[in-house]
């Protein structure tokens, strides 16, 4: 089932031998592989803790001699990093849930209600979803400077309402795995519409929502070119943007850089990797879009 | 009777949904390509109708064709380096998914795709740095001389293509699982009986299965290269942010367009154009999708 893609034919004891020693060789190159991935992170997590003079010597160490905590009290105390992160944390979750809320539903009614109203309404989703963001944010902008809302959670929130991709996600999910005769059932008896979704569209929707979530707050919690240009005070930057500035600064030292960073990057892959499973089903749903 | 509550129901129950879309989506696209065709000079009230002259202004402005050079080398780059390397990393661990590390591989290809941004490119800033960087030291054992790597107009192209290309992997890599895992069985079944070899069957099998994959992932890294921008702002960006020798990408470009030169009418030119590219590479993908659709 699983090695038919490489796999050899395993007729005798030789070659049955010759087979483990080619799997064991690429499993051997697999581990070399991602730890050469995961290595860039690892050492800027291991400066986080050196000395000054450590983190000028050649070669670089992976490991610390004389580990410090100076250069992460340093961070602290020279700018808001706990704030920024804060922001960055409350802008992701209300963007998670704002997404969530309408992808469940425009999910639901594209997939299970057929009328031609909404099948142009799909049409005109499909159509925009291309769009990269980049290309419409300017005027998205002006439209948050009207309503006074630069420099605000809510202005940075704007941008990050809606996923047309959530809404396919949810709309391809009700269509596979939610039959019509549980829906007639229940409205047979009696149950209304919003009863319906509540009770039995939502609950049966829980994985691929649970999918959609981790998507949904990884973006806007990586989000950069949108906070940038919306959240301009140093009290309103997330943690990104905050950190991007940061390190133009002209006496920011290595250190001091390293350790910020590590202070970000620390929760969010401790999040990915134990949310690792809903995280690759949402991006493998990506690519199922037929 | 029931039909039309139903119907009510269902429009009802859309349009808060559809109202935000409409707003912070669709209404912003529409405004995006009407000011490309107007004067807005951030300053002034009002703003004139000049039908195409921000493109053709644009289409002289060597800031610009310098922009879309770099946007253009680092979107092929990364394609270049991601889609191949991906294909085979995704097919060692799809062989390897008994193995005890399966988890191991897959989470590490994939932690620098959701890492963030800024902390990632920092990482890779340090390692191209030209005095401290352990890039330079590693090359120095091999007797290379140290290069400046992000002060240098292509070698700082360079660093850009391998930050994307490391970030970009773990997605390619996802999509050709799941690619990998939806190819028929039976196929390899007979492959095997016939005595072909592993990589004989992937090589003429998987491969050309795996086409419309490739396609797909292909247009998706392409199209999100082509907007690549806080990798370039970290990684080729001077003290206190100034361009000193900064790459140029188009993103980069059509904001400094519209908020440092306040000239809002010619950045929407700008971005049509990335709207432009972006169009056409789907309309690529489109197009080869049918083709191979009718063939087979």
């Amino acid at each position: 089932m699983s090695d038919q893609s490489l796999s050899s034919t395993p007729s005798r004891g030789n070659s049955a031998r010759k087979r483990m020693l080619v799997d064991r060789s690429i499993d051997a190159f697999l581990v070399l592989f991602g730890l050469i991935m995961v290595l860039p992170l690892l050492m800027l997590v291991a400066n986080a803790f050196k000395t000054p003079q450590e983190l000028i010597s050649w070669p670089p160490t992976l490991v610390p001699n004389n580990p410090t905590l100076d250069n992460i009290t340093a961070v602290l105390n020279d700018t808001p990093l706990l704030l920024w992160m804060f922001n960055s944390f409350a802008f992701a979750a209300l963007s998670t849930v704002a997404i969530l809320a309408t992808s469940a539903i425009a999910g639901y009614i594209l997939g299970k209600f057929r009328y031609r109203s909404l099948n142009i309404i799909f049409l005109v989703i499909l159509a925009t979803a291309i769009v990269p963001f980049e290309v419409y944010m300017i005027p998205l902008y002006f439209q948050v400077q009207s309503l006074g809302l630069l420099n605000s959670l809510w202005g940075l929130l704007i941008g990050y309402l809606v996923m047309s991709f959530g809404i396919f996600l949810i709309r391809q999910n009700v269509i596979h795995s939610i039959p019509d005769e549980l829906l007639e059932a229940a409205r047979i008896d009696g149950a209304g519409e919003l009863w319906i979704f509540f009770f039995i569209v939502l609950p049966l929707l829980r994985s691929a929502l649970g999918a959609l979530a981790v998507l949904a707050f990884f973006q806007a919690w990586t989000a950069f070119a949108w906070p940038l240009i919306v959240a301009t005070t140093r009290d309103s930057y997330t943690i990104e943007v905050g950190l991007a500035l940061f390190q133009t600064g002209f006496t920011v030292d290595l250190g001091k850089l390293s350790a910020a960073s590590a202070i970000v990057l620390i929760p969010s892959v401790t999040l990915f990797v134990l949310l690792r499973k809903n995280f690759v089903e949402g991006v493998a749903g990506t690519g199922l879009k037929e | 009777m029931l039909k039309r509550r139903r119907w009510l129901f269902a429009i009802a129950a859309i349009l808060p949904t559809l109202a935000i879309y409409f707003w912070v989506r669709i209404l912003p696209i529409g405004e995006i390509l009407r000011l490309s065709v107007h004067k807005w000079d951030l300053l002034s009230r009002n703003k004139p109708f000049i039908g195409l002259e921000n493109f053709r202004e644009l289409f002289g402005d060597h800031l610009f064709w310098e922009a879309l050079r770099n946007t253009s080398i680092i979107a092929f780059g990364v394609l270049v380096i991601t889609i191949p390397l991906a294909m085979i990393i995704a097919a060692l661990i799809y062989h390897r998914t008994r193995s005890r590390f399966a988890g191991f591989y897959e989470t590490t290809v994939f932690i620098p795709h959701v890492a963030s941004l800024v902390p990632a490119a920092m990482a890779w800033k340090w390692i191209f740095d030209a005095k401290l960087g352990p890039l330079n030291a590693f090359l120095g054992l091999f007797g290379i001389p140290a290069q400046s790597w992000l002060f240098d107009p292509t070698l700082s192209l360079v660093a850009v293509i391998v930050l994307c290309s490391w970030q970009a992997l773990g997605y390619a890599v996802i999509i050709y699982l799941v690619g990998l895992k939806n190819l028929p069985n039976s196929l390899f079944e007979a492959a095997r009986l016939d005595g072909a070899s592993g990589v004989q069957s992937f090589r003429f099998i998987s491969m050309p299965l795996l086409k419309p994959i490739t396609l797909y992932v292909s247009v998706v890294t392409l199209v999100s290269a082509f907007n690549v921008y806080a990798q370039v702002f970290v990684l080729a960006s001077d003290a206190q942010g100034a361009p000193g020798r900064q790459v140029r990408v188009l993103v980069l470009d059509m904001l400094e367009n519209a908020f440092r030169n306040y000239r809002v009418g010619y950045a929407a030119s700008e971005a049509v154009v990335l709207l432009t590219i972006v169009l056409c590479l789907t309309a690529i993908q489109f197009t080869l999708l049918r083709e191979k659709g009718g063939r087979s």
